[in-house]
């Protein structure tokens, strides 16, 4: 059995195996923080930032997901100060790209607007980037639309970790960056795809959806994913 | 006591947002108890008066009119709601923003037209390069998101305005 430590949680001493994230530690103390990338069962990347906590004695917020938890730590896992910062990410990320809830297949099923919901977030302060964005309708059962993709990398990596296809990837920087299948090139003429949908039900929002489905109808699993991917052995 | 000045206003939006005003259902003789509603689609009005003191806006700001109008309302509401999705976020109406006016237009009433294919120019409204939220043209006092807004939380919101208050709207959060 793995050596164990002690961490503190928002005061309350929780024990955990060394190795574990402060995420997992959270999660073992009965704490939810808010989070969108992370997926147990596959490779944690720190890529959303919701999962954001404060360390005592460290002067910035680190991610939750990818920091591991060290004996002696006594982390906040929610504040007044995580909050402001939480809502600020969820509000960046509706202005990136071009979330119409209102008409997205995954209306109300959709864990970014979750999480809007429970922080409270009534606007987006920052000005909108209306990008003109496409959908990839070309897989003879699925669609990916980046209107609503919040390069989670969620798709990436349970395509990678526990499909072993590796379709996905994301290329270029910054706003630029986009999900690309392959070499970039259309979902349909990919060699790779299994068509297991996988990426489909581990994706948070209506950016990556089966076909035939209209507003608010595409509920996904992503918990079932995770817990093959938990099965299969596959890394916090 | 004299009644509180409620004013509603449609901008580019779909009415969905006034149906949701309408099914306050019994809270709605609560509001009419303490307020009157001096204009909107709902009055006779032709002209947004002065000394009003909730305005609530539904649409997105779509055409120099909607940003006219805007501003007025502005300038003579003590109160400005943006009333749901497309008030708040720009939502349904802003989907049209990738696309140059010229060409959306070209495309609906010429290319999309069955008969009488010309872009309608007499009598309606230039409309912006983009339609956007209610806060990118002037300041928003509250923002009530939804497409369209829960009733309870409208209610909730106008009640707590009308006592005076600045309701907490972060427990009653809905997009879409
Ligand atoms: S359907 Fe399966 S194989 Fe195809 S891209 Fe998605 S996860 Fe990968
Ligand atoms: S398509 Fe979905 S799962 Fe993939 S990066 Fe975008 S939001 Fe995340
Ligand atoms: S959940 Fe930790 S950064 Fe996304």
């Amino acid at each position: 059995m793995a050596h164990q430590i002690s961490i503190r949680i928002d005061g309350k001493l929780v024990k955990v195996s060394a190795g574990s994230s402060i995420l997992d530690a959270a999660l073992a103390a009965g704490k939810d923080i808010p989070a969108l990338c992370h997926m147990k069962g596959l490779s944690a990347v720190g890529a959303c930032r919701l999962c954001v906590v404060e360390l005592a004695g460290v002067g910035r917020l680190l991610p939750a997901c990818t920091t591991p938890a060290a004996d002696g730590m006594s982390v906040t896992t929610v504040s007044q100060k995580l909050t402001k910062y939480r809502r600020m990410i969820l509000e960046m990320l509706f202005a990136e790209r071009n979330h119409v809830c209102s008409v997205c297949v995954s209306n109300n099923h959709c864990e970014l607007q979750a999480l809007a919901a429970r922080l409270g977030v009534t606007n987006v302060r920052f000005a909108y980037s209306y990008p003109k964005l496409s959908a990839d309708t070309s897989h003879p059962r699925f669609v990916l639309d980046h209107n609503r993709c919040i390069l989670c990398t969620r798709c990436v990596r349970v395509c990678a970790e526990l499909e072993g296809a590796h379709v996905w990837d994301v290329m270029s920087r910054g706003t630029g960056s986009r999900l690309v299948c392959d070499m970039n090139q259309p979902w349909g003429a990919s060699k790779g795809c299994t068509s297991c949908g996988k990426c489909v039900q581990a994706c948070p929002t209506g950016a990556l959806a089966e076909k035939g489905w209209c507003v608010e109808e595409m509920a996904k699993q992503p918990a079932r994913v995770s817990r093959l991917a938990v099965i299969r052995g596959g890394g916090q | 006591m004299s009644k509180a000045k409620i004013a509603t206003c449609w901008l580019d939006g779909c009415s969905g947002c006034h149906m949701s005003l309408l099914d306050l259902d019994e809270t709605l003789i609560q509001v009419a108890r303490k307020a009157d509603i001096v204009f909107g689609p709902l009055v006779d009005a032709q002209e947004f008066p002065e000394g009003v003191d909730v305005a609530l806006v539904e649409g997105a700001v779509s055409s120099y009119d909607d940003q006219r109008l805007l501003q007025t309302i502005r300038r003579r509401s003590q109160v400005l709601v943006a009333l749901g999705d497309c008030a708040v976020t720009g939502n349904v109406s802003s989907m049209r923003n990738g696309i140059p006016v010229k060409k959306l237009l070209e495309r609906i009433y010429v290319q999309g037209a069955a008969e009488a294919q010309a872009v309608p120019s007499d009598g309606v409204p230039g409309l912006l390069k983009q339609a956007g939220p209610l806060h990118e043209t002037v300041k928003v006092d509250l923002h009530i998101p939804g497409c369209p807004p829960k009733p309870d939380a409208i209610g909730f919101a106008v009640l707590e305005l009308l006592e005076g208050r600045k309701p907490d709207m972060a427990s009653k959060v809905k997009f879409g």
